[in-house]
């Protein structure tokens, strides 16, 4: 008579992805919020019934109050144009960003995550919440000052954000501590993990009702010499967005690399070269400096050692208040001896390039896309003798992409053409993580879907199988600008009343240990207003205020025994008590009960015995039964 | 839900929670206030302290007694390694603690005394700076203590106290005082410490969700939530809403609670911080122009922060910047150094000056300069060279019975050009100075306690509105030394106040009537609720109920694999599955008319006191009608008529 439409019960996250190739703005939408979820769900439960017969289709939520997170919004190395800041208007055709955006998270303070947000809320007009961490909302404004004077001062770029904006924007943020839960609304709720990386990134836990993400974020999931490893807890989200830059590497020990990298380096310097290392001021150079510094003290080495100006102190002095976001070992030793007050790495001077005799320098930026990085190597790179070891990621389009390609020869703008004789080597010191790194992160959180951004389409694909085949999880992996649904099951938390449970409860105690037997709860489920309880039937009829109508049926059966009744009822006891093992034959008060079922014996000796049998509508098939068995009695005597 | 107190002490705080079955400890508070009963450690023997009387009681002849107890200007004190007052023992096993909720440094330095050596096997949570600082104090008393030992071990006095003078006879069950844990405890004690942040939820078995909050009296003090689905706990330990160094106290989340444990209220209640600053600085002043020097016990890590800052800034406008500050403890390097790494427990003042980057606090500043100069011991390498007067020691500990203020107050003791300051209200400087006694140098006491006052405390609870309040028994009347301040309470009316004192167990009642459950997606989908009138369905269910660590969820039913496919009778399940019920009244005209188109007519109806009987002719058939029932007596051989008739019933009433 009733008909239950057979489909899936799924919400659906919606993400959008868009970036300009490894820029990523990942925007995801989850469509329904938690109370419009129950909501709808109760609508739908009771426009069903309403309408008995028909089948109701299933009410489709509407995209109620809809959260909207931004994760990260960074900037590309690599154009010189409009190209380098994110489409805002993918997301959101018309109107203004803020109404769309719940919030943005940024994971850390590399420029390719962080680089477009003076953007966004100076230019695009984004007004919302911003999140980060401390270490991030510190270090984040110099790197987008630095990279503004390179665009602004040196490539004489226009429409571009202005210092004012830089720390206007910078105001607007509110820092988070990890492991904090902070509720952004009342239904959206973000949670920060430590990633390593760099001092202060990031993962992110974002939680809308039972439905969660976690962006990673760019991770790292070794610990190397002055930052701890990524870690996240069990919290089983729906989604996990990884980067996975280095999706099929399985790197080698930290160890042999770090012996291959300075090996290299004291090759160069023993034949009289030059080595440049382009770094990102902060990160990934201090973990060089920690390097060099140790390794010149221990082989008492004398060429000298360079670090751009100015940058250096600044940087150390963030390492040192921010320590407690580093590893372990440099927190414990920190009074002692802070691991940042470096013996042998000395401030550098442009007018070191033409310097005769050996040296190694650290200069920013690390893709040697402008600056003193890009000065450096200009001169240096027509020397066979030279070396420019590349310690990192370089996006297309930069120069570091071009060497390390191969380009014999390199083009700029002003037509200047420079000979590439130099050696170049690079070494993979970023600090992401790897396919192992990965599936370990996996393997933390435990998922229920993976989605892959921030790496080459082939190498995701290889990622994408083998997270497949070894978790058997979902994974996706949107093209740009792409649409990705995932389904996520949707729980409903419901309330239950505590009489009913503890009923239940004594129940299941007082039966024989059987884990085959799955634990039962029967009830009614009243669905008032804006909440929803189990409870016991006159529970629930009066906070319903309804009257239950009991029907009851009383059967009589005639039984010759000629004994006195009270001798009938115990054999009757005997005989319900053989034929229905395992139910609850009681005999009380002359009367035997069944369960619920009363049988009554009536009549007095050597007579016809009158045996009643009455139960209510509910017990009508166990009623017919004993009535089926004093009919089967009746008939064999 | 059950509450037990085990300190005595409303600032060293120590309870005992009991809530769904989950046994919380809340602080380990440890008052050192038993210590000032005995004689000082100094760093070098003293002639003095050596050469006291001895006492003896004038009834007794116990010559165990000899040599126990000593006399220094009226008062009594034990000689014997000083004592501690440990949380009560007995009321709870320590074994069957499953948590402990530290607020704040300065309420845990019983923690060893209750995980080690107790088969304690419970987790305990503070904040990163509650852990770093907390064991700083820890570490600093124990190398106090075993710096200058004192190899006497008295017992004997605790056996007369009826005939020792006050305030040795007042001790409160001295045999259960107990001599301090070792470094060794305390690592192994401080190893089971898991860090937490602010507004972190962790969850306890499944049953508790636990949360630190900002409670803005100390670098990383929290006040804790304890919440199950329906019922909030608010534990307030040492609050202050005052702006100083640390983080902001954060109230918003200790609202609406249905229980409010209040304690840690200020100890001076008469002082105001900012008042008692400036006169500190004042005295300060005053003493270094006269080339007179000050002597500031102190802990090592606090409000000590704030007096570095404003006496600095405060000598320099009075152009005495060449005087040195010496801060002198075993862990003045650690505390001077973590304080400044610390930023996302400051205020937002502290927090900001990271972003330039400078340094939070300006005490790394002043070590640069050489304005304060720290060291750990007074016979540390470069003391003696770099010590000269006038100057201001900071330096520990303030009970004056150990560390090396016990050295400086012996030393500058009879000198009346120097002064010796109280800042921390720990202890009654009275007490404190009584073994040192007569004293020429002058004694200030300018008590800086930022915790909340009683203005404070009532103001915050009229905010919070907690259902029920627990406050410590000394909070309901007005402290002994200000009888009269009848202001200086917690304001128990319009509020149900309960009040509870060391060794006693409070029933908390919180009433409940439901609890949370999981319903599984794919058996909200087959259920069909009935609207029973506008805005209220009802819908049967059957489910099967999966209970795993503390939480309920629940599915459709397996297919019973012990059911037989021919029909058989089941018990239970299957046919609860398919149940409904009948509501409403019985419409009997309806009724009848369905039974006419099912072919049954000879139907005859009397009315029946307030309902009707339906007489079926030709069948031994009767239908008792009433409001909220309908009862059908048959035949047993009757069974196709009575299934009619039960069909037809059911289609009359509405069920669900
Ligand atoms: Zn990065």
């Amino acid at each position: 008579m009733l008909e239950t439409e057979t489909h899936e019960q799924i919400e659906q996250h919606k993400i959008i992805t868009k970036w300009h190739q490894l820029i990523t703005s990942v925007v995801i939408s989850s469509a329904v919020e938690c109370s419009s979820v129950d909501l709808s769900r109760k609508r739908e439960l009771v426009r069903r019934n309403t309408d008995k017969i028909a089948i109701v289709r299933r009410i489709l939520f509407e995209h109620i109050g809809g959260k909207n997170v931004m994760l990260d919004c960074g900037m590309h190395m690599g154009f010189n144009d409009e190209r380098r800041f994110p489409d805002f208007s993918f997301i959101t055709p018309e109107g203004p960003v803020t109404s769309f955006i719940d919030c943005v998270i940024i994971s850390h303070f590399h420029l390719d995550h962080c680089g477009a947000l003076p953007y966004l809320t100076e230019m695009v007009g984004y007004t919302g919440p911003i999140y980060m961490t401390h270490p991030t909302k510190a270090i984040a404004p110099i790197l987008l000052e630095d990279m503004r004077k390179i665009a602004v001062e040196k490539k004489g770029e226009g429409n571009f954000f202005t210092s004012q904006m830089i720390k206007d924007c910078m105001k607007k943020v509110i820092a988070v501590t990890l492991h904090q839960s902070l509720m952004v609304d009342s239904q959206l709720e973000i949670k920060a993990y430590y990633a390593g990386h760099v001092l202060g990134a990031a993962m992110f836990k974002v939680t809308v009702g039972s439905q969660s993400i976690v962006y990673t974020g760019d991770y790292n999931m070794t610990p190397d010499r002055h930052l701890g490893a990524a870690w996240v807890d069990k919290c089983r989200p729906d989604v996990l967005i990884t980067e996975s830059t280095y999706a099929t590497t399985i790197r080698d020990s930290k160890r042999c690399r770090e012996r291959d990298f300075l090996k290299k380096v004291t090759e160069c310097i023993d034949r009289g070269g030059k080595v440049l290392i382009p770094v990102f001021a902060l990160g990934r150079a201090q973990e060089l400096c920690i390097l060099l510094d140790t390794h010149w003290e221990r082989m008492n080495l004398k060429t000298p050692v360079y670090f751009a100006v100015g940058l250096t102190e600044k940087a150390n002095n963030y390492y040192k208040m921010f320590i407690t976001w580093t590893n372990q070992n440099i927190k414990k030793t920190f009074v002692q001896r802070n691991m940042f007050d470096f013996k042998h790495i000395k401030p550098f001077d442009k007018s070191y390039i033409d310097n005769p005799g050996s040296m190694v320098v650290l200069a920013p930026p690390g893709m040697l896309h402008a600056g003193l990085s890009l000065q450096i190597f200009k001169k240096w790179a027509p020397n066979e003798n030279n070396m420019v070891i590349m310690p990192g990621f370089c996006v297309i389009g930069t120069v570091g992409h071009k060497i390390l390609n191969g380009a014999k020869q390199v083009e700029f703008e002003n037509r200047q053409v420079v000979d590439v004789k130099m050696s170049v080597e690079y070494m993979s010191f970023s600090a992401h993580a790897d396919a192992k790194g990965i599936m370990q992160l996996i393997q933390y959180c435990e998922p229920k879907s993976v989605l892959l951004v921030h790496g080459e389409a082939v190498k995701m694909e290889f990622l994408r199988d083998k997270i497949k085949q070894e978790f058997n999880l979902e994974c996706y992996m949107p093209a740009n600008g792409e649409t990705c649904n995932i389904p996520t099951p949707h729980k409903l938390s419901i309330d239950v009343s505590l009489g009913l449970l503890k009923a239940e409860n004594v129940k299941y105690n007082n039966q024989p240990p059987n884990p085959k037997r799955s634990r039962v709860i029967h009830g009614v489920l009243v669905v008032k207003d804006s909440s929803m309880c189990i409870m016991d039937v006159d529970e629930a009829c009066k906070e319903a205020g309804i009257n239950r109508h009991i029907i009851r049926f009383t059967s009589t059966v005639k039984l010759e025994d000629p004994a006195p009744s009270y001798k009938t009822a115990e054999k009757l006891l005997k005989i319900f008590q053989e034929k229905l093992p395992g139910w609850n034959v009681t005999f009380a008060d002359g009367a035997i009960s069944v369960e619920t079922v009363l049988i009554k014996v009536e009549g007095s000796e050597d007579e016809l015995k009158s045996v009643y049998i009455s139960w209510t509508n509910q017990d009508e098939e166990l009623g017919t039964n004993v009535l089926e068995i004093l009919q089967s009695i009746g008939q064999v005597s | 839900m059950k509450l037990y107190c085990l300190s005595s002490h409303p600032n060293k705080p120590c309870y005992i929670l009991r809530f769904k079955e989950i046994t919380i400890m809340l602080d380990c508070g440890l008052s050192a206030q038993t210590a000032l009963n005995f004689i000082p450690l100094p760093l070098v023997p003293s002639s003095r302290l050596a050469n006291l009387p001895s006492w003896l009681p004038r009834e007794s002849v116990e010559t165990q007694l000899e040599g126990e107890l000593k006399e220094c200007c009226g008062r009594v004190f034990v000689d014997s390694a000083p004592e501690f007052c440990p949380p009560l023992a007995n009321m709870v096993d320590y074994s069957e603690i499953d948590v402990i909720l530290i607020s704040n440094y300065s309420s845990m330095l019983a923690l060893p005394f209750i995980t080690e050596g107790t088969g304690f096997k419970g987790v305990v949570y503070a904040t990163e700076p509650t852990l770093q600082i907390g064991k700083l104090f820890l570490e600093e008393l124990v190398e106090y203590l075993e710096q200058t030992p004192n190899k006497n071990q008295a017992k004997y006095w605790k056996e007369i106290l009826h005939l020792l003078p006050p305030p040795l006879s007042d001790s409160f069950k001295p045999r259960s005082w107990r001599q301090l844990y070792t470094l060794g405890d305390v690592k192994n004690s401080l190893a089971r410490i898991k860090v937490v942040g602010y507004d972190e939820k962790l969850d306890v078995y499944g049953a508790l969700k636990v949360t630190a909050v900002s409670s803005g009296y100390c670098l990383g003090s929290s006040n804790w939530v304890i919440a199950s689905d329906y019922e909030k706990v608010a534990y307030v330990s040492g609050s202050s809403t005052l702006t100083t160094h640390p983080r902001p106290m954060d109230q918003s989340v200790l609202k609406n609670s249905n229980v409010l444990i209040l304690t840690g209220l200020t100890q001076t209640p008469t002082a105001n911080p900012d008042t008692m600053l400036g006169e500190l600085c004042m005295a300060v002043a005053m003493t270094l122009r006269a080339n007179g020097s000050v002597l500031i016990p102190c802990y090592p890590s606090g409000v000590v922060y704030d007096l570095f800052e404003c006496l600095s800034s405060h000598l320099d406008s009075l152009n005495l910047s060449t005087i040195p500050m010496f801060f002198i403890s075993p862990v003045a390097d650690m505390s001077l150094g973590y304080s400044n790494i610390l930023a996302e427990w400051l205020s937002s003042n502290k927090q900001n000056k990271v972003y330039l980057p400078e340094e939070p606090f300006p005490h790394g500043y002043l070590v640069k300069t050489g304005r304060l100069k720290h060291y750990k011991r007074i016979y540390s390498d470069g003391f003696s060279t770099d010590f000269r007067q006038p100057c201001v020691v900071f330096c520990g500990h303030p009970s004056l019975r150990f560390g090396d203020a016990v050295h400086f107050i012996e030393q500058w003791g009879s000198n009346p050009l120097h002064t010796v300051i109280f800042t921390e209200p720990d202890f009654p400087h009275m007490d404190a100075l009584a073994p040192f006694q007569p004293l020429a140098m002058k004694a200030v006491h300018c008590p800086i306690d930022t915790s909340l006052n009683f203005t404070q405390a009532n103001k915050l609870i009229r905010e919070l509105k907690p259902s029920t309040l627990v406050v410590p028994q000394a909070y309901t009347q007005p402290p002994p030394a200000h009888v009269h301040r009848s202001e200086l309470v917690i304001d128990q009316e319009s509020r149900y106040v309960i009040s509870i004192t060391r060794g006693e167990v409070v029933s908390l009642a919180v009433r409940r009537h439901s609890a949370k459950v999981n319903l599984d997606p794919v058996l909200a989908d087959h259920i069909l609720a009935s609207e029973v009138r506008p805005g209220t369905s009802l819908a049967t269910i059957t489910a099967a109920l999966h209970v795993k660590d503390n939480q309920h969820n629940i599915k459709e039913l397996p297919e019973d694999p012990y059911v037989p496919k021919k029909r058989r009778l089941s018990k239970g399940d299957d046919t609860l599955k398919s149940l409904r019920y009948e509501w409403g009244a019985l419409d009997v005209d309806v009724f009848v008319r369905k039974l006419k188109q099912e072919g049954i007519n000879d139907v005859k109806i009397e009315p029946n006191g307030s309902g009707y009987i339906i007489h079926l002719e030709g069948a031994d058939t009767v239908i008792q009608v009433e409001d909220r029932s309908t009862h059908i007596y048959s035949e047993a051989s009757e069974v196709s008529l009575r299934l009619k008739l039960r069909s037809i019933l059911m289609q009359c009433l509405n069920s669900f």
